[in-house]
């Protein structure tokens, strides 16, 4: 990504009073973010939480800095792309229980109660639906704010040179 | 105590739909709404649900930027209030009906603070056990009640293809000369081709 853009002399987004700060706490928030995944079989959160957070951070992004930071992050193509496969691991994880038994079933060794790796397979459903949740509900805001307003003008002028 | 801050919320929240439902801008309506998500979060957290009251602020949070971002920019216009007697009528009655019907069903639950513990006593004792999740909220929604979760995606999932269905502006086809219906959010630039300026 180009330095310039999350520069508070870019001109795009909002006053330099509110990009000096997101810049502080862009850190903080993703990283409060994955904690909240990521420990989320230990503490209160899960993936659904996290991932929101995650996605709040997003639009933090998109609207203190403009379209380009955040879509040079994670575009709409990949939000899509985490979204299915996301989905679809949900699903595959769930089917391969089948093969131990039954459907949904926690197959891998549960190892000590209270280790950060520990639950089996709970701590990888918790990341993925972290990724999709993420994914999604950034898709969402950049569908209702960014489609029909930068996207199809960008189609439009890329069709006007061709 | 905790109930008594309960009724307090309540009324809180009760306020606040009223002032979102009657109020004229559209702005101080998105943001009356906030509040009731608000409250619901602290009732969450005072019985003891912190995982729900976190999921809730953020959503809440994430709900309201979207809402102010995607829709007030756009669609700023005054409600004018009109009177129509048929829709009053209707939704008291249909109001009465409802506070009959929850008087009847509240007589069966059991009373506040004191749940029936049939399945839910269960979890509780093997969880740790059975799933090696400290968090007992993660244990039952992501292994005891997997299917659940399992819906939960995929609600998820089917409303981000119907909303990128439905707000694409333009379609894998070509337009043809039959098709010249606008589908979707437009730009201010083109509200203004079709409709003129809307703030005059």
């Amino acid at each position: 990504m180009k330095p310039e853009l999350i520069s508070s002399d870019s001109p795009k987004g909002m006053t330099p009073i509110v990009k000096t700060v997101v810049r502080f706490a862009m850190g903080i928030v993703f990283m409060f973010g994955w904690y909240i995944i990521l420990y989320g079989h230990l503490t209160p959160g899960g993936g659904f939480a996290g991932g929101t957070i995650l996605a709040c951070g997003y639009v933090l992004l998109t609207l203190a800095f403009g379209k380009e930071v955040s879509l040079g992050k994670m575009s709409d193509k990949a939000a899509s792309i985490i979204d299915n496969s996301a989905a679809f691991l949900f699903v595959t994880t769930a089917i391969v229980g089948i093969g131990f038994g039954c459907f949904f079933l926690n197959f891998p060794p549960h190892g000590k109660p209270f280790d950060l790796v520990s639950a089996g397979v709970i701590p990888f459903y918790n990341i993925i639906i972290g990724l999709k949740v993420t994914s999604s509900l950034f898709a969402i805001f950049l569908a209702l704010s960014i489609f029909g307003r930068f996207v199809s003008k960008l189609v439009e002028e890329a069709e006007e040179e061709e | 105590m905790v109930e008594t801050f309960l009724f307090v919320l309540l009324i809180f929240m009760i306020v606040g739909s009223i002032i979102a439902i009657e109020t004229k801008n559209l702005l101080s309506s998105v943001i009356s709404c906030g509040i009731v998500g608000a409250a619901v979060s602290i009732s969450f957290l005072m019985l003891g649900a912190p995982d729900i009251a976190i999921t809730q602020v953020v959503v809440e949070i994430l709900i309201l930027v979207i809402l102010i971002r995607a829709t007030i920019m756009i669609d700023n216009t005054a409600i004018e209030a009109h009177w129509d007697t048929f829709a009053v009528v209707s939704s008291l009655i249909f109001f009465g009906l409802f506070l009959v019907f929850a008087f009847l069903a509240v007589q069966e639950l059991p009373p506040f603070g004191s749940p029936l513990m049939r399945v839910s006593k269960e979890y509780l004792q093997t969880g740790l056990q059975k799933t090696g999740a400290a968090n007992v909220v993660t244990a039952i929604i992501l292994d005891f009640r997997g299917y659940d979760t399992l819906g939960e995606a995929t609600v998820l999932f089917v409303s981000i293809l119907g909303s990128f269905v439905l707000l694409r502006r333009r379609g894998r086809k070509r337009r043809t000369e039959a098709d010249t219906e606008k589908v979707g959010i437009l730009s201010e630039e083109e509200i203004r081709e079709d409709f003129g300026d809307l703030r005059e």
